[in-house]
């Protein structure tokens, strides 16, 4: 393909997409051109697609035909953000939002809506879009999607994901075409250096660093890694990206081949994401076929291939050095640095890996210049993140805003809220490798240095919001039983340490701790950090030392009082039954697993029924008699 | 098992799409990973037969393919049920109670994870974050994935895979 039909392809398809991105009066002056009354994108990102979105497209289809209707396009898109709403369907140019549509909500969506003269049907659209008095906002100004600014996620949710056509209308392959035709290799690493790049997959070095020392490294033959093995559990941006927008890693990569001079890319990606793994396949034959990947792109000489490489479920293979090692078909340990990557890396040729979220900004520094990057977000943190929000709030999905956001922002505002009126404890960033954020840091900023500052990290951008029923001290154990089972075992530092401070946080959260343990704890910690090779072991011990700087007090009590504030550590907790609430209903005995509950000889002033008490030392303390009893007359403490 | 005892024999069909990958793969730089996850889909797991047939077929020792093998949570030493349950515990998931969600399975298959029941039917393992966040806590069987679950589901969705693989 050369450049003037890339355009061609771009230009037939330009008022589709941008239907799809304008407000509503705009879109519908446009819309009659696109030779489509409505388009429906129906999301087939993992989220929506666990919540039965296939179904969704199905019967839209079969329901359209029998109302005879041609004249309306469904596609497809990725991710668009609000997981937790699926499955996910907008109409345009309305840009009505319906959430959590089922197949009986689509054939009425048909009926009333898509049909010629219909009308958008307000019962079935997400609540935040629809005002008291009936009127309709569009969703890019609901509370969710208004503090957003969407880079990395650009086309997540816009285009139909396995539509290289649709891609390329929205902007993807234009930086490639920019990058060939009018910058050299230098321009390109400059651009990406000035606009202050750093990389989104935990560590933040500078990209166009690690560019420039792979260009300056001699050698032939070098390559441009792609790091999709979001390992981080909670954390999702990678896959979304993968599975809403894949050219622009492919297109980035390209770009990066062209400015360090290498001619083969690999993506290694999680085998645990096979909605990804399929687009990217799908998105590297379509590329092949139009000539944006392989031998002379788009008829300008430079030659470039990718590849995909599966990986197998070890956390550890995140780490630049082990991921190198897992491509060359070897068990996935880190290595030494230096020498670092780009003088010595996958085949001992000299590479640069870039993570997914990384690479999907490369397209916009292209076209829209370092400056305008460099514009948004804090002094060292240039540009946007994206967090995939989890746990215990209400608006669980994928945001991206500019660094800077502050974390109350994110979870009150864009988040909704932490919900069934329980309060905010704690948010966690950087999985395994980050800390707990206290409420009293609600109103930092956040970007790489504050995180780390605070005793976090970025990481990759999970998320995790805590409430008050959550347990600092067995969280942290939740994350070192996860590094003591992924480490992989090369150093004595991370091998050795995590295994001995899991067995510190057991003995803790069985009320068999003592004030020395906490010393010990602390300086275990301090050696892993200085000692073990890699970042895995280097950073594992963060989830306690964050909390136990932020919640000291909780382990005290734990040690101290044998006391489990949130009530989730088992050995430290006690079932007894309130005799005066009690009337001797019977419900708890019954359901109790081990027989433990059994009847008195008191009967409570106004009830008719001996109540009940719990044998402590038959008790296994599973707490089904306490959601069972409708009296409230179980309690926990 | 008779799938154990044909694992590896010449001839057999699995032995000769074994061979066939083996032999298309082997000029690439880095195959193991890649044969060892085609070996798993042919033959469910990777019994010591299958990781010997590899290890001739690359001219690789043995003992480099086992260790490959036993690195990676995705390759399994062992058969696996015929539906095959992984609960995640990721972080969000684990919030949420996907740790109660394990323990109910335990109790109704009378299994452990990491275990298979003795019928073939079931197998048990915790994974590390499918991805499905939003929807946590979440366990996948097969390809399928259930969210939102709460202890009381999980008896209802066994059984309807009891009934389809009648």
């Amino acid at each position: 393909m050369t450049v003037q039909e890339l355009d061609a392809i771009r230009q037939s398809k330009k008022e589709l997409i941008d239907v799809r991105r304008l407000v509503k009066e705009q879109a519908e002056k446009l819309a009659p051109l696109t030779g489509y009354r409505h388009q429906v994108l129906v999301c087939g990102g993992t989220g929506c697609t666990s919540s039965h979105s296939a179904q969704v497209i199905e019967h839209l289809e079969k329901t359209m035909q029998e109302c005879g209707i041609d004249d309306v396009l469904v596609v497809k898109t990725g991710c668009f953000g609000l997981c937790a709403l699926g499955p996910i369907m907008i109409v345009y140019p309305e840009g009505a939002f319906y959430a959590q549509m089922t197949p009986e909500h689509v054939e009425t969506v048909v009926r009333k809506h898509l049909v010629k003269g219909g009308e958008v049907v307000k019962e079935l659209l997400y609540k935040d879009t629809v005002h008291t008095d009936g009127t309709i906002t569009p969703f890019a100004e609901t509370p969710f999607y208004k503090k957003q600014m969407r880079i990395a996620l650009r086309n997540c949710g816009v285009i139909a994901a396995e539509n290289i056509e649709e891609a390329i209308a929205a902007g993807d392959y234009a930086a490639i075409e920019k990058v060939l035709t009018t910058m050299t290799p230098d321009d390109v690493i400059k651009e990406v250096l000035d606009s202050g790049l750093r990389g989104r997959g935990g560590a933040g070095f500078p990209t166009g660093r690690k560019w420039s020392f792979a260009k300056a490294s001699a050698g032939d033959i070098k390559y441009v890694c792609c790091n999709a093995d979001e390992g981080d559990p909670g954390a999702f941006m990678d896959r979304s990206v993968l599975e809403g927008d894949p050219h622009s890693v492919l297109e980035a990569m390209t770009i990066a081949g062209y400015a360090i001079g290498a001619h083969q890319g690999y993506i290694y990606v999680r085998a645990e994401y096979p909605i990804a793994v399929e687009r990217l396949k799908i998105a590297i034959a379509q590329a092949h076929e139009h000539g944006l990947l392989g031998k002379n792109i788009l008829g300008l000489g430079f030659d470039f291939d990718i590849d995909i490489r599966l990986g197998a479920g070890a956390f550890v293979c995140g780490e630049e050095t082990a991921l190198m090692t897992s491509i060359e078909g070897h068990r996935g340990e880190p290595r030494p640095r230096p020498p670092f990557p780009a003088v010595k890396g996958l085949f001992g040729k000299p590479t640069i890996l870039n993570n997914v979220e990384t690479w999907a900004n490369i397209n916009p520094i292209i076209m829209k210049g370092a400056k305008w990057f460099a514009s948004i977000g804090t002094e060292k943190s240039k540009g946007t993140k994206v967090f995939a929000l989890g746990g215990k709030i209400t608006n669980v999905g994928l945001v991206e805003v500019p660094m800077g956001t502050t974390l109350r922002e994110i979870i009150e505002e864009i988040g909704g809220g932490i919900p069934n009126g329980k309060k905010f404890k704690a948010a966690q960033t950087g999985g395994p490798s980050g800390g707990c954020i206290p409420a009293s840091l609600i109103d930092t900023p956040i970007d790489f240095d504050n995180l780390v500052a605070i005793g976090s990290m970025m990481g990759s951008g999970g998320l995790i919001v805590l409430d008050e029923d959550t347990c600092m001290v067995d969280i942290s154990k939740f994350y070192l039983e996860f590094t003591a089972d992924e480490s992989c075992g090369k150093c004595n530092p991370c091998r050795i340490g995590t295994k001995r401070l899991l067995e510190l946080l057991t003995k803790i959260t069985e009320g068999k701790g003592t004030p020395e343990d906490l010393v010990k704890i602390e300086e275990l910690a301090e050696h892993m950090k200085s000692s073990s090779l890699c970042a895995l072991g280097q950073s594992a011990p963060n989830p306690i030392l964050s909390t136990l700087h932020h919640f000291r007090k909780e382990y005290e009590d734990h040690i101290n009082e044998h006391h489990c504030e949130a009530g989730v550590c088992k050995a430290l907790l006690n079932f007894s039954i309130d005799k005066e609430k009690c009337i001797g209903c019977g419900v708890c005995a019954k359901n109790c697993p081990v027989s433990a509950i059994t009847r008195t000889d008191y009967i409570a002033p106004g009830h008719k029924l001996a109540s009940f008490e719990i044998d402590p030392a038959k008790c296994v303390k599973c707490g089904v008699c306490q959601s069972n009893c409708k009296f409230k007359a179980v309690s926990r403490k | 098992m008779k799938q154990c005892e044909a694992a590896g024999a010449c001839g057999s069909e699995q032995r000769k799409k074994l061979d066939a990958v083996i032999e298309a793969s082997r000029a690439t730089p880095g195959c193991l990973m890649h044969i060892l996850q085609e070996a798993q889909a042919i033959y469910g797991y990777l019994p010591m037969e299958v990781q010997k047939v590899i290890a001739e077929g690359l001219g690789i020792p043995l003992s480099e393919v086992y260790g490959v093998v036993t690195f990676y949570s995705q390759f399994s030493l062992k058969p696996k049920g015929k539906n095959r349950i992984s609960v995640c515990l990721g972080t969000a998931c684990y919030v949420k109670g996907s740790d109660k969600i394990l323990e109910e399975l335990e109790k109704q298959l009378g299994i452990k994870c990491g275990e298979c029941t003795e019928d073939g039917l079931f197998s048990i393992d915790s994974c590390r974050c499918v991805g499905a966040c939003g929807l946590a806590p979440v366990m996948m069987i097969g390809e399928e994935v259930y969210g939102r679950l709460t202890p009381d589901k999980v008896k209802g969705i066994l059984d309807s895979h009891r009934e389809a693989s009648k």
